[in-house]
């Protein structure tokens, strides 16, 4: 007689729902004490569908088959040099980015299903989290393996979790995620789940994705299509959460509302940094922050909501802010990095004049009125020998920790400038959206672990600005940092490429 | 409103609270319409430090890259202090006169156009 083997229906259900058990002796509430205190009700775990559908057997073999493929590639793109097939060394600047600000949230993400995926009452959730946490921890080390080729060959590679844990700019990831796992297990998926991995997800991986393709960048390209199925798994889960929690009672609706409302605004400001990637920072451009947002956001997301309206649920507040934002922020962005470009662990410069006519095409109504001239600026200072970083440390906005530079969208010349009280201190926001959020939860955002406030108060090493850049950062000064004109990565590159 | 917290009575203490910069205060300062500087600076200062010294001697080094702030006419110079229309008497600290720890302080010179007339 030969052995039974389980149907897979039956393998699932023993797998994951019945992994779980009733509480006969001990109290449910302390076995799950996050479950309540953000106000969600939920009247009947069962409802839950589970989105991935795979037991850890199954996950194990699929996994390890596409790791197998995975480093196969990496190894022959080691031994290849395939750093030399790059478009060019300003490419890099990308993945510096990419590994320093992108990659510690991928570990980050892993901790917080981690912590969720033990917290939810429904057993469902929680294997659904596990398995997305596992994912997470996988794409961290798969990306440090991607990115690990190119620390022999450039600068800035080195010490990126110091750094992501340090640094000014990075401290713009690394409070999104902070706030995130900070929040309650329901908040904490529409956050990540829904706001982040559904709504936005395509405008951080396909630019970096699509633009490694285009830039040569095989490890980085071939990491992109390994995590995709996995990204497929957590959109569904982004989705049933979404879902789950609007059936089950409808006052969870103005919470769940307010919370989209709450990450979407995170969202679009963090990803301001892929949009200056997108326009500023490849050297063969995919297409530009303008046209990815109206593709990924304002078509997907607009049908997305469209879907959502018969549960009570409403665009994101500040919406419209963002259909003007899309002609500006990723000029604004780079221009905050070209002028602290010596306190980067990363290089700016000046766009070719090919690259500044693409960007008057893409952008006609707004390059050449308010862009343009920024940077011919720039090149007359650098002409003349003085390329310019600035001299002082910027104001920062309390909830997103991005530098004050984005301006009114009716008056792009105008800085824009938010503020509130709260018990006796002032707090400044750089929009709408950003002191919507601090005014919400305003004990939250008193916290903020603002960079330039912390170099004030001594928190982060020596009085001057190079040495909390060498000695707290732990930036090679004159290596990492400044310029890409005159640096070590570009007189690398010339040498290996044989250019003068 | 307020956060919901699993801790009850959830409270905190601001992290940036005057006591914690060593007998400083923390000031911004922008020039309005010269976007060459991407965002206002942010300087820690001594409340008794008067408006001619930060005028003077703190904005020079950082505002002074600019070609157009050697040609600033100070005399029509104007200037808003946390949004609102301000008057600065050079010889009185910023503390006596209002510019308090996270004050914002604008000057606008409507005769100096930036680089091109750009606004930059």
């Amino acid at each position: 007689m030969s052995a039974k083997k389980l149907n897979l229906k039956d393998k699932y259900r023993l797998l994951t729902r019945d992994l779980d058990w009733e509480y006969s002796y001990a109290d449910r509430k302390k076995a799950f004490p996050y479950e309540e205190f953000e106000g969600i009700k939920i009247t009947d775990w069962s409802k839950w569908e589970d989105p991935f559908r795979l037991t850890m057997d199954a996950y194990w073999k699929y996994q390890a088959e596409k790791e197998k493929k995975l480093y196969a590639i990496f190894d022959a793109f080691a031994q290849n040099n395939g750093h030399l097939n790059v478009t060019d060394a300003r490419y890099v600047n990308a993945i510096k980015i990419f590994l320093t600000g992108v990659s510690p949230l991928e570990y980050q993400a892993y901790q917080g299903y981690a912590h969720v995926g033990r917290q939810f009452g429904g057993a469902g959730a929680r294997v659904a989290c596990q398995m997305q946490s596992i994912d997470e921890l996988r794409h961290v080390q798969t990306q440090i393996h991607a990115m690990s080729h190119y620390n022999k060959y450039f600068d800035g590679f080195q010490d990126w979790t110091h750094m992501h844990d340090r640094v000014w700019y990075l401290s713009v990831p690394k409070s999104f995620f902070d706030d995130a796992r900070s929040a309650g297990p329901f908040e904490f998926l529409i956050a990540i789940s829904f706001s982040f991995e559904y709504v936005l997800t395509n405008l951080l991986f396909v630019p970096f994705m699509s633009g490694a393709a285009h830039n040569g960048d095989m490890a980085t390209c071939t990491f992109g299509f390994s995590a995709q199925s996995d990204e497929a798994r957590h959109m569904t889960l982004g989705l049933e959460i979404i879902k789950f929690l609007l059936e089950q009672h409808e006052d969870n609706v103005p919470i769940v509302q307010k919370w989209i409302d709450k990450w979407f605004w995170r969202g679009t400001r963090l990803l301001s940094i892929v949009a200056m990637m997108m326009d500023y920072m490849l050297p063969n451009k995919v297409m530009s922050w303008k046209e990815a947002w109206e593709v990924y956001f304002e078509e997907a997301g607009g049908a997305l909501f469209k879907d959502l309206a018969r549960y009570g649920i409403r665009m994101p507040k500040f919406v419209e802010v963002t259909e003007k934002e899309k002609e500006h922020i990723s000029h604004q962005a780079w221009w905050i990095f070209y002028n602290y470009g010596h306190a980067a662990g990363f290089h700016t410069w000046i766009p070719s004049d090919e690259e500044l006519d693409w960007l008057s095409e893409k952008y006609p109504d707004t390059f050449d009125k308010y862009y343009r001239p920024r940077w011919e600026l720039a090149k007359k200072m650098e002409a003349e020998g003085k390329r310019f970083y600035s001299q002082a440390l910027p104001q920062l906005c309390t909830t997103c920790q991005i530098p004050m530079g984005f301006t009114e969208m009716d008056d792009p010349t105008q800085i824009a400038y938010r503020s509130s009280d709260y018990e006796g201190e002032k707090y400044h926001f750089c929009s709408d959206g950003c002191k919507h959020i601090f005014d919400e939860e305003p004990e939250k955002y008193v916290q903020s672990w603002l960079p330039v406030h912390q170099i004030y108060q001594g928190n982060c090493g020596g009085a001057s600005v190079e040495e909390v850049l060498r000695d707290y950062y732990k930036l090679n000064l004159g290596a990492d940092n400044l310029d890409i004109k005159g640096s070590p990565d570009e007189q690398r590159w010339k040498e290996w490429k044989g250019v003068a | 409103m307020s956060v919901r917290a699993i801790t009850p009575d959830y409270k905190v203490q601001a992290r940036d609270r005057v006591e914690n910069f060593h007998g400083n205060q923390i000031v911004y300062v922008a020039w309005d319409r010269h976007l060459m500087f991407c965002a206002p600076f942010a300087y820690a200062l001594p409340p008794t430090m008067t408006f001619a010294e930060l005028r003077d001697q703190v904005m020079p080094e950082a505002f002074g890259l600019h070609e157009e702030f050697s040609k600033i006419n100070w005399e029509t110079t104007t200037w808003l202090l946390d949004n609102q229309p301000f008057t600065p008497d050079l010889n009185q600290s910023l503390k006596a006169q209002g510019v308090g720890h996270k004050s914002v302080l604008r000057f606008q010179t409507p005769e100096l156009t930036g680089f091109q007339g750009k606004a930059v």
